[in-house]
Formats: structure tokens, sequence, C-alpha cells
């Protein structure tokens, strides 16, 4: 059974329910799956011999702000699987409201985990439960928002003296 | 008053041998690290912000700034994301033009390792003849690119001119020198009691915690999981040619070392083969609208300057949908992760920084160590500031 078909038939029989698409975009398998499911998945998907999921290759997300995708829920926080002695690649989704996006932590499976998901704290505002350290990790202290949220100004800012200092900075479109 | 057991010392970010504005905040207990703590975000300039505002051609330069001892390998994972969103198929000349300047690339990162990590450890000399033979490989990129660091060659559909004339017998001749001065670097260093007992049992990580750290290239290596992209997921052509992928036994420091000695043999040795066999044909794929026409065709034919003209100003549009793709980098597996909302400008462009993941680490690699050994896990990381931050 190619893996395609054995990564689908695992995620069908023990969570069934959690499934809401499956997406098969160029050749590359991605599952969107509800929230509360994510880490009862990849749990079992690092503990079962056969699949062997043990990478965790990237966190990611994605601010659908404005668009129609924007129904299923704002931001969209992207796990990237990969097995090594497979050398399969597939993706878990999840869709998170624009109030309040929160998710749980993987950081108990995967170490790796830790600073994957510091970033996109940092950059996206999503939250995760049960992260020993969810603290800034890209960004100045001192910087409020959420850079890559759509809604953030893309600015240029003038190198600042004492003629210019007043200047608010530039906006770009 | 209860007795202070530890001192807290604040390593850079200005550190000569933190490789750029990485800045570690150590605890101390004598001389042993209890604590270790990495702080980074120094050099972060808002890479992919500034990426989803531009045209999917005009964000390919922002790519060369993130590694830029690497920035062949880079643009490659760009356009090879792009190429597989767009569904394009590159001419295998470009296939095999692509891999041979990766390879140099990996070596030209690698040279750069290794003559600052001898460095940290004490071995000033090794800097001078590993950039020296660096310059080689830039003479290339100038030759190729124009620019010797920020080359934007690699170009979506293909490449941005023709291989120049003497591209072969250049790389010959590096392929060449770099493979003798190798037995040097090795006289040099691999049975150098210092640089032995420096990195030595340094550093070591097992596979299993490389793995759960989702560490990647050497750093994981060189515990001895046999994983390479080039090989597990080939692209751009790698199927084709014939290389070994080296890996380590113990995990430490002197293993890695070892391990990215023979890769640049390897390296030099795919670069051979790529020159070898490079098939003849355009240097750039023949599709209407999405990748710009060559320039010779340009200035004589019509509709080649309106498509030039289209594309420049307004781009193409991407369907909707997202696609990763990864490769190996020098410093380990580099990914684009590009996510379309069907216009002409990316919708998030994610680059899946190596050296960010791997410097993850460090606190295993130094917690229990001690403290002139952080210099030595820190260098033997290979981290490039400019990606780690983006």
């Amino acid at each position: 059974m190619p893996m395609e078909e054995k990564v689908r038939s695992f995620l069908k029989s023990s969570f069934g329910d959690a499934i809401i698409r499956e997406d098969n975009f160029r050749e590359q398998q991605s599952f969107y799956i509800k929230p509360d499911a994510l880490a009862p998945i990849c749990e079992e998907l690092l503990h079962d011999g056969e699949l062997d999921v043990r990478f965790l290759s990237d966190i990611t997300a994605l601010d659908w702000l404005g668009h129609e995708e924007e129904n299923n829920g704002r931001f969209e926080v992207i796990y990237n699987l990969y097995s090594l002695s497979h050398r399969y690649r597939f993706f878990l989704k999840v869709h998170l409201p624009a109030n309040n996006p929160e998710i749980a932590s993987l950081t108990h499976l995967w170490q790796g985990a830790n600073w994957l998901e510091r970033e996109v704290y940092d950059m996206m505002g999503i939250r995760f439960e049960g992260h020993p350290d969810l603290t800034k990790i890209l960004t100045p202290d001192e910087l409020e928002g959420y850079p890559l949220r759509k809604d953030f100004p893309l600015t240029y800012e003038v190198p600042q003296f004492s003629w210019n200092k007043d200047q608010p900075p530039e906006v770009i479109k | 008053m209860p007795e202070e057991r530890t001192v807290t010392l604040n390593m850079g970010p200005q550190h000569p041998a933190t490789h750029g504005v990485l800045r570690v905040v150590l605890e101390l207990e004598g001389e042993t690290v209890v604590k270790a703590r990495p702080v980074i975000g120094y050099l972060h300039t808002g890479i992919e912000k500034t990426m989803e505002s531009k045209l999917y051609y005009k964000a390919l330069p922002a790519t060369d700034r993130m590694d830029y001892l690497a920035p062949m390998s880079n643009n490659l994972g760009y356009c090879l994301a792009v190429e597989k969103l767009m569904d394009i198929e590159v001419p295998e000349k470009v296939q095999w033009a692509r891999a041979c300047l990766a390879e140099l690339t990996r070596v030209n990162s690698h040279l750069v390792w290794l003559g600052t990590h001898a460095l940290d450890l004490g071995a000033m000399s090794m800097l001078l003849y590993t950039f020296r033979e660096r310059e080689l490989i830039l003479d290339v990129y100038e030759a190729c690119g124009g620019q010797r660091m920020m080359t934007s060659y690699i170009r979506i559909g293909g490449l941005a001119h023709d291989l120049p004339k003497d591209f072969d017998k250049k790389v010959r001749k590096i392929v060449k020198v770099v493979r003798e001065r190798l037995h040097d670097y090795e006289a040099l260093l691999t049975d150098n009691e210092i640089f032995i007992n420096r990195t030595k049992g340094v550093a070591v990580i097992s596979a299993e915690e490389a793995i759960n750290y989702s560490l990647s290239g050497p750093m994981l290596r060189g515990s001895g999981v046999k994983h390479d992209m080039r090989k597990a997921n080939p692209y751009s052509g790698y199927e084709n040619f014939d290389f070994e992928i080296p890996v380590g036994k113990n995990g430490d420091a002197y293993d890695r070392y070892l391990l990215r000695l023979e890769e640049i043999r390897q390296s030099l040795r795919i670069a051979e083969q790529a020159l070898d066999g490079m098939p003849e044909g355009p240097y750039r794929a023949h599709v209407p609208g999405v990748v710009l026409p060559p320039k010779e065709d340009v200035l004589y034919k019509m509709e080649s300057l309106i498509f030039h003209f289209k594309i420049i100003t307004e781009g193409f549009e991407a369907p909707f949908g997202a696609v990763y793709q990864a490769i190996e980098g020098p410093k380990g597996e580099l990914g684009f992760y590009i996510s379309s909302d069907g216009s002409n400008k990316p919708h998030r462009v994610r680059v899946r920084p190596p050296a960010f993941v791997n410097l993850a680490a460090l606190p295993l690699l130094v917690e229990g160590s001690l403290f002139s050994d952080v210099i030595c896990a820190i260098g033997s990381i290979d981290i490039v500031l400019g990606e780690v931050d983006r």
C-alpha cells in the first residue's frame, strides 16, 4: 500500500470525526483537522511504528484576513510532518478563529516545536497552550502587534536625525 | 543571606565567536554551564513580510540575503517552490547547471564554516587558506550572475543568463584545487592534538534527540541518521548523480567536522559529474506569460517584448493553493512554503530555516559542559544569523 493510502486510512480509522477534508494540491497530501484533535493525532502518529512519523519539519501559520477562506477561521496553522524511513511528507492544517486563536502545544512530543511555536506566536499571535516559555523570539520586546498578520502595515522608517525625529514611518502599499 | 552559587554571564551579541549577532545568556557554576539561553532576533529584517508585498519575480533577491554564504541554494529552493506552484518543467540543462552551482555553494559554505570554526578553536591559519579557495568560487559566481555574493542567478523557470563561456574550465579548476587542498586541511586539523581535545566528545547529541529536536543537515547526519534530501526526495536532477551520504558515529563536534570535509569531497564529485554530462539546450523554460523570454528574443521579437513587459509590470497569477519544497542546503533542510491566494503576489512565503531550528538545540549541547565548549558548540552547529533571524 502506498504511503499516501496508509496515512489516509490511519487517520480515517482512528480519527474519522476530526478530519474536515483532504487536499491534494500538486501531489502534496494535507488534512484539515479540528483543533482539538491535533495533539492526540500527533501523539498517535509519533508512536505508530509502521508510519514512523518522527520528524516534525516545520510549524507555520497563515492569515486569511479579507479572503473567502476566512469563513473557515481567520488563521491557518500548518504542521509539516515527515517520515524519515518512508521519505514521505504530509501536512496537518488547522483553522483557528480571529478572536483569541489558541491551540495545544506540541512541545511535550517534539522539543523542536519549542522555537517553531514561539516564532508563530511572535509573528502571528497564535497562543500555544502548554508551551513552557511562550515569549517573543525575533521581534524586539517593545514592538506591539504581530508583524505577519495582514493588518500589520509594511512600513519604511527613514533613519532618524534631529530634524525628522517626529516624522512617522511611511506605509508601503 | 543565601549563598550565591551561580554567575550569569552574557555572551554576545557582539562576541566574535558567535558568528554574527547571537547572544547567549549563560548561567555558570564555576566553569560549568548550568543553563544556556540563546537570544536571537538582532538581525530580524522581516524578509518573509517583504516577500509578501512583491511579485513572484521580485521576491527572489530577498532570498539571497538570508543565508548570505549560500545564495544559490536559497535561490534554488525558492525557484523550485514557485515552479512547483506554477507547474513548470525546466529544461534538463538548467537542472544540471543548478545542481552544479548548488554543490559549489555547499563547498563555499563549508569552507567558510571550516575556517571560522578552526579560528574559534585557535587554529588561525585555516581561515586564510579556506578563504583563498572560496575566492575561486566567488569568481564563478561573478562570472555567472555579475555579483560575488547576492547572485540571484537562478531564476523562476531557468537561469538569469546562459552559463558563461569559461564555466567548465573554471569549475574544473576549483574541483582540482579544492580536492588537493583538502589534504592540507586534514594535515593541519584531523590529527592535531589541540583540535581533537577541543572537539572530541564535545557538544554531543544522540540520534534520538537529534530527530526530536527536528535537526537536519550535518547536525542530524553527524549523529548517524542517514538522511539527505538529495537522496530522499531528489529534486533538480539529483537522481542522475552518483554520490555518497557520509554519516558520523558519535554525534560530537569532531564527527561533524569529518563529515563536512567528506561532504565537500562529495559535492566536488557531483559538480564534476554535472560538468561531464551537461546537456545542450535552452537556459530557460518556454512558458509564455510566466517565465521571462530570453533577452536575445526580447530585442528582436514582438511577442517576447510584450510578455517581458507584462511579466515585469504585473507578474503572473498563481493558482490558489500552497506548496512546500525542501532542498538540502549546506546547513540542512531548507524549505519554502508558498501559499497563494490566486493573485500575482505570494500570500505568504514561509522559509524553513535550517540554522534556526538547529540553533534551538544549543542548550542541550552545552548544558553540563565547560564554558569554553560553548564556543565549539556554536561553531559546530554552523549558523548564519541572517538566516536565523531573517
